[in-house]
This record gives C-alpha cells, sequence and structure tokens, in this order.
C-alpha cells in the first residue's frame, strides 16, 4: 500500500503545482489584445485600455506587409502576413492616440490608422 | 515669403514663395579669407570647380497620374511650375525633385507611362540638370524597382560648385526610414568633408518628427541628423508635406516644398489630415516651389506659391480646362 501511496501523492503534488504555477503566470500575464490589418484598416479600429495596466497587443497582417506606428506609446511593429506581431505596453498617460500603418500599402493608406484610447 | 539664415557665413540660405515650388540661391564659401576661403581652396583641390554662385530650384510632389476632387486639373500644376523655371533670369543650374513625381497606379504598365508622362514634362525644363529622389507614391510599393528604371538610384552625392548634395531615400524601404545600409553609406560619404563644407541634403519625408501620426516624419531620422551633427553648413530640403514649412533642429535647418497638386492643411491648426479644398477660382493657390540662389553673398530660400499668368478671377479653372489652352 505505501508502495503505491507515495508515487500518487508524488504526482498530485506535482501535478497541483503545476497548476498553481500556471494560474500565477497567468495573472501576472498582460491582457492580449488582438487587432488585424489588411488593406485599408484595422480591426478594430478602436480599442481602450487602462492607464498603468500592462497589454500586449498582438497584430497580425491578413494581406500584404503593413506597419503599426504610434509614437507616443513607443509602438513600432513591421508587420508581415506569416506570423502575428506583438508588443507590450503599459501606457503611462490617458488619452487618445492615433495609431498609423506606417509601411505604403497603396492608394488607401494614408486613411489607414484606428484610435487607442487610454483612460 | 522670405527665410534669411546665416550659418557661420558659408552657406546662407534664403527664399521667396513662387507657388510651385522653391528656387534656392547659393553663395558656398565666398568670403576672400579665413574659414570660407579655406573650404573654397578644398573643393577646388577635390573636384577642380570653382566655387561660385549659383541657383537651383526645388520641385516636388507633383503626382502625376493622380486624379480626383483636390485638384481637377492633372498636370497643369505642374506644367505651369515649369514654365515659371523656364522663365528664371539666370536660369538655375539645378532642378531638385524631392519626390512622389508620379502617383502609384497597381493596373499593369500604368506607373511607367505615368513615369515616362513625367519625363515628358521635364524634358520641357531649360535647365538640363535634374536630380531626383523617390516619394513612396514612386518608390514604395515595389521597393524602387521601376522608379531605378526610370530616374536612376534613389540615393547618391555629387558635388556642385563648393556644395555637397546628398539625396537620400527615405521611402523605397516600403516604411518611413532611411535604413542602416544607406546611414552607413552617409557616415563614408562625408566622412571625407571638412565640418564647414556647406551641405544640401535633399530627400521626401522630413527627417524630425513633424507630425507622426499623419506619417510626417522619418523612423530613424534622428540617426541622419546624428550623422550630419558634426557639419556646421546643413540644409534639408524635402517635400512631402505638401506646404512650405521651415524648421530648425540642433545642427540643421529644414525647408519644405509646396506641392504642385494639392495641399495639406497646417498640422498645427486640425487633427485631420485631408487635403485642402480645391478652389476652382484659384486653381493654383497653395502649389509652388522653392528656389535657392546667391543673394548678397547668402544662400537665399523662396518659397514661391504658383499663380495663373493670364488666367483669374472666377473661371480660372474652367479657363486652364479648356482644349487648346497652354499654360
Amino acid at each position: 500500500m505505501k508502495r503505491i501511496l507515495i508515487p500518487v501523492l508524488s504526482i498530485v503534488i506535482i501535478g497541483m503545482t503545476a497548476v498553481a504555477l500556471r494560474l500565477h503566470a497567468q495573472e501576472t500575464q498582460p491582457r492580449v489584445v488582438t487587432i488585424s490589418a489588411k488593406r485599408f484598416e484595422f480591426t478594430p479600429n478602436q480599442i481602450t485600455l487602462k492607464r498603468g495596466e500592462p497589454v500586449t497587443l498582438r497584430v497580425s497582417a491578413e494581406d500584404r506587409d503593413h506597419g503599426f506606428y504610434q509614437k507616443d506609446l513607443k509602438i513600432e511593429l513591421d508587420l508581415t502576413p506569416d506570423h502575428p506581431s506583438d508588443v507590450t505596453i503599459t501606457p503611462d498617460k490617458a488619452g487618445r492616440f492615433v495609431a498609423i500603418c506606417d509601411h505604403f500599402c497603396g492608394s488607401g493608406h494614408g486613411n489607414m490608422k484606428m484610435v487607442i484610447n487610454v483612460e | 515669403m522670405a527665410q534669411s539664415f546665416d550659418r557661420r557665413k558659408f552657406l546662407k540660405v534664403s527664399g521667396m514663395s513662387l507657388g510651385v515650388g522653391a528656387l534656392i540661391s547659393v553663395a558656398p564659401a565666398m568670403g576672400g579669407s579665413g574659414p570660407a576661403a579655406t573650404v573654397r581652396r578644398w573643393f577646388h583641390r577635390q573636384n577642380g570647380e570653382e566655387v561660385t554662385p549659383f541657383s537651383l530650384v526645388q520641385l516636388s510632389d507633383a503626382h502625376v497620374g493622380f486624379s480626383g476632387p483636390p485638384n481637377p486639373t492633372g498636370t497643369k500644376a505642374f506644367e505651369r511650375a515649369i514654365e515659371i523655371v523656364n522663365g528664371l533670369n539666370p536660369q538655375p543650374e539645378l532642378i531638385l525633385f524631392t519626390g512622389d513625381l508620379t502617383h502609384e497606379a497597381e493596373a499593369p504598365g500604368e506607373h511607367a507611362k505615368r513615369m515616362q508622362l513625367f519625363q515628358t514634362l521635364t524634358s520641357r525644363l531649360k535647365a538640363k540638370k535634374v536630380l531626383y529622389v523617390p516619394g513612396e507614391h514612386d518608390a514604395a510599393l515595389d521597393n524602387g524597382v521601376l522608379y531605378r528604371q526610370f530616374f536612376g538610384e534613389t540615393h547618391y552625392a555629387f558635388d556642385h560648385r563648393g556644395v555637397h548634395f546628398i539625396a537620400l531615400d527615405n521611402v523605397s524601404s516600403g516604411k518611413p526610414a532611411v535604413g542602416a545600409e544607406q546611414i552607413e553609406w552617409l557616415k563614408r560619404d562625408i566622412a571625407r568633408y571638412p565640418h564647414t563644407a556647406p551641405i544640401i541634403v535633399f530627400t521626401h519625408r522630413p527627417l524630425f518628427d513633424l507630425r507622426p501620426d499623419w506619417e510626417w516624419f522619418t523612423r530613424d531620422g534622428d540617426d541622419v541628423l546624428n550623422v550630419l551633427a558634426p557639419y556646421e553648413n546643413v540644409t534639408i530640403l524635402y517635400g512631402h508635406i505638401h506646404r512650405h514649412d521651415v524648421h530648425e533642429t540642433e545642427h540643421a535647418k529644414h525647408y519644405a516644398s509646396r506641392s504642385l497638386i494639392f495641399a495639406f492643411p497646417d498640422p498645427t491648426a486640425t487633427g485631420d489630415k485631408k487635403p485642402v479644398a480645391f478652389d476652382k477660382d484659384k486653381p493654383f493657390k497653395n502649389l509652388g516651389l522653392q528656389t535657392i540662389a546667391e543673394r548678397g553673398g547668402a544662400l537665399g530660400i523662396d518659397d514661391v506659391e504658383l499663380t495663373l499668368r493670364e488666367f483669374g478671377g472666377t473661371d480660372g479653372v474652367q479657363q486652364i480646362s479648356r482644349a487648346g489652352v497652354s499654360l
């Protein structure tokens, strides 16, 4: 009986530890906001973040290369269609920030932008 | 409006508004003695050129092929600019075209036709030394492949009468950037020159943060300006913003030329980057060029707003659009 109990208990303890570590990691991971980019729009075209809260912006290019740029929030991504690009930021001031595509992508490129509100 | 400044007496700049671009007068290192004379002798040793005053014109943003409500007259403003430049006396020795020569087109062969039309129009210029840099509408969609076929390399440098000219490409990678490779080239290029040498950089986008959320910036513009920082006489000519602008950073003065197709509004006055509405009574309003020329021993840059010649009043656009009317 003892020979069985010890391995079982060990497995249970290891399992519980792993679950606890995973929960802890999830609690400390920034929230992920996904954004898609295609000519000549971002979807969604507006998001709201909280000042002081870390957040990861995961941006995917759907059709061709694009850029994702917002100077004040220190966002500078080069997007390619093969994989999403991440940037993690912690906004330190409230306001309305316009992010743009800064890789020229065609005749509607000048209007390819979205709004990041920070409350 | 004339702009004038004096940087260490070697390269002076002033300007006037023609409405189609800019006329720039250059009086490099004309002083008879002292550091200016040293620079003059240095240039003469390098390339045998006599350092003498000359003038040049900056044209920008013709967007040949563009068609839309902000300007339904097509190339008329560009053609008027060519006419104004051809009427200058003395003739400018150089024409610098700071990008967006053409408007992009994705239909097969169409963009090449627009570049061909641009070259046909510029062939009317009496001044035959015409230098170009690309704008994003020329070169960003194909990384400059078609542009190079028509206009050659996108970055280069040369000397003219005691002034070192540097053409920088901050568009053809697709993003607003010069790039590490070109910056290394720039370092090597200017390392040969004394820090007092007059330098004119011409490029498409502003190299400083003018309005980043309007894409009026270059990502690595600070890196370029840092390379240029040791040089005391740096003037930077650019386009892209479709309006005249003068800006001074720590080590350089930056001049934007007007567009030849439509204007953008004052970025300090509005949040929306929308073209200024077309005025059918004043079809060339807000469009222009820069002239650069020697003026009393100084480099003078003039912002020039285009004007109609014999046309005007309430029916200007109807007149210039009438069949057979030549500007």
